[in-house]
């Protein structure tokens, strides 16, 4: 090597496993680099504050609502359903266990005081998330049994108008229903007898 | 392909000062050389040759209404509604620019679907063009994703709930599914922070990475060049001047054909936006006429026309997560056709009755979930989506088997083309 510094061609050797390396290493670094970058812009999708404030609990005056009536509420952009039921509607849901999916409501969604065979904390009163567990339709109430347009065996209950998925008077899904599982049940507590606040389990 | 270079000093062509001007600093010439008077296409391009064409027409014309469009949308929860409401009702020929851009939605996926069954039908997925049709298969997919978006925007009831649909398909998928739908909508139902990005999405993200798409679809054509009813490669047969002998320029003999297919498509476009915009409920549905509510649901939910039978596919199954997995692969079993069909020959000219029958019951099947889409969830609207289902998915997972046992017929060695009966 001549004093310039110089380094001539045919010195020059390139050490191919440190370029490798080096490589790997600055790919490696600008990958972990690219990743940070995403987090924000994929964080800036997640429901904002002002969504989540606006997605505290609803209460609902339950004296308004006659035995047979439902009524619908609105929790989180949910319509919620609420039934109160007669002790005629609370006898038919012993009669078609081997018609539903999930009679037991073992695969379906509900808090632990709704796990039960009429699916509420008290037996009058059903409180369902009003969309279809299949893809999110609101479920028409058809409460009068025997509905000739659904069939002899009908208990009275929910049909879907989007892809006919048939749910009984405590919101389980019939066989035959592209829907897997029955109508959520959303955390709710009741504050006194007259009134339902619903998105707490207890006040 | 050879293509003729011009020497970069000087254009062959008798020039100005300002065209030479620009040729020492442009590539034009060699740009229209390369892309239309010296690409030579085959010789034999037919009526179903016209689609590829039409769909850059649709796609440019989606992009010039869309503009004008945006001027006047005020995108938000409150205000998407009735400024569609406005632009129908208050801006000078606000309704014909409208028009323009959701019967141009239609037409897009018309011409595509022709453009696609073109390639079915000649075997244009077939090596060397299996890029080219993975590529096209993507400007489908992001075609679709463009449509649901655009068709959220005017904020009508069944905007709404066809975004609850089809969000909360991907609900469906294990484990991640509900945290990726809130993710998806921003909120805990659909709302207006759903609506501002589904906007972003539709004006700025999709438009840009389908052009990109289309572009990269026409560069990998000009490597492949195009397919022809034949199914013959021209490319193999080239004449003394470096060409194929059955290829013609591009320019002038197909940019002339071409713009008679553009006539008499903007003919029938025409009557469409001008005469039955709405098409009877199909391109426009009355459900959308009223404001979306999340109380409300529309009495029938059917999405447009175009994607029928994807949901006819879907909700045929009694199974939710069932049905979204056949939903899934309906789409992603177009990508393996190269790979399915293992027919000696390309074109359908020289496939044999079995083949033909497979294509015939799949046109069938397609247009039969279409319909069955596009009714109610009644038993026998069911029952045909299911056996629809069965036909559309026997075309695809039947093929190694039917295209290898098929009889096909020689093929000749040029193209069978006759230019006029004189």
């Amino acid at each position: 090597m001549a004093d310039t510094g110089v380094v001539a061609d045919d010195e020059f050797v390139v050490d191919e496993s440190r370029r490798k390396l080096l490589l790997a290493a600055t790919a490696a670094t600008g990958a972990i680099g690219a990743g940070f970058v995403a987090a924000p812009f994929i964080a800036s999708w997640t429901p904002s504050e002002r969504a989540q404030a606006l997605g505290l609990p609803t209460e609902l005056d339950l004296a308004q609502l006659e035995p047979g009536q439902m009524t619908v509420t609105v929790w989180r952009k949910q319509p919620i359903y609420v039934v109160h039921r007669t002790a005629e509607m609370l006898a038919t849901l012993g009669n078609h266990q081997a018609r539903l999916k999930d009679p037991e409501s073992t695969e379906s969604e509900q808090p632990p005081y709704a796990a039960n065979g009429v699916r509420s904390r008290k037996g009058e009163f059903l409180v369902l998330i009003g969309t279809c567990t299949h893809l999110g339709c609101l479920p028409k109430a058809h409460f009068e049994p025997h509905d000739p347009e659904i069939g002899a065996y009908w208990p009275g209950g929910w049909l879907c108008p989007c892809h006919g998925s048939r749910f009984d008077l405590a919101g389980r899904v019939f066989e035959g229903s592209p829907a897997s599982v029955n109508l959520r049940v959303p955390p709710y507590a009741f504050d006194g007898p007259r009134k339902l606040v619903i998105g707490v389990d207890q006040v | 392909m050879s293509v003729e270079v011009h020497p970069p000093a000087a254009p062959a062509v008798k020039t100005g000062r300002l065209r030479a001007w620009f040729y020492k600093r442009f590539p034009i010439e060699e740009f229209i050389s390369d892309q239309l008077t010296g690409y030579y296409a085959p010789k034999n391009f037919n009526f179903w040759y016209y689609f590829g064409v039409l769909s850059l027409l649709v796609l440019a014309l989606q992009l010039f209404t869309g503009i004008f469009l945006t001027m006047f949308y005020k995108v938000g929860e409150t205000t998407s509604f009735n400024s569609v409401e406005f632009i129908m009702r208050e801006v000078d020929f606000g309704w014909l620019i409208r028009y323009l851009h959701s019967t141009g939605a239609s037409a897009f996926f018309l011409v595509v679907y022709l453009h696609m069954f073109r390639a079915l039908l000649y075997g244009s997925y077939r090596t060397p063009r299996e890029l080219l049709w993975i590529i096209g298969m993507f400007v489908y997919l992001a075609l679709m994703a463009e449509a649901f978006f655009g068709y959220v925007l005017p904020w009508g009831n069944m905007s709404y709930w066809a975004a609850q649909v089809i969000v909360n398909v991907f609900g469906t998928i294990p484990l991640i599914g509900p945290g990726l739908v809130q993710w998806i909508r921003g909120d805990y139902g659909i709302a207006d922070a759903t609506l501002n990005r589904f906007f972003a999405l539709h004006v700025v993200a999709v438009p840009l990475a389908l052009l990109l798409l289309v572009v990269l679809h026409l560069v990998a054509l000009r490597r492949t060049g195009s397919s022809n009813p034949d199914g013959i490669e021209i490319k193999e047969r080239l004449g003394p001047d470096g060409h194929p002998v059955d290829g013609i320029p591009f320019h002038p003999y197909y940019t002339i054909k071409d713009t008679v297919g553009v006539g008499v498509f903007l003919v029938l476009f025409a009557i469409v936006v001008f005469f039955v915009p709405t098409f009877g409920g199909y391109l426009l549905e009355p459900a959308n006429f009223e404001m979306a509510n999340p109380l409300s649901t529309p009495p029938e939910i059917t999405p447009s026309w175009y994607l029928t039978p994807y949901y006819a596919i879907l909700r045929g199954i009694p199974n939710q997560r069932l049905g979204a997995l056949l939903l899934l692969l309906a789409i992603v079993a177009y990508f393996f056709l190269p790979w399915l069909d293992r027919s000696p020959v390309k074109s359908m000219r020289y496939k044999g009755w079995i083949s033909r029958t497979f294509l015939a019951l799949f046109v069938l099947s397609f247009l039969g979930l279409m319909y069955a889409g596009l009714h109610p969830p009644d038993p026998a609207y069911v029952l045909l989506g299911r056996v629809c289902t069965v036909l559309y998915f026997a075309y695809f997972v039947l093929m190694p088997w039917y295209t290898r046992i098929d009889r096909t017929k020689p093929v000749p060695d040029r193209l069978r083309f006759e230019a006029h009966a004189s």
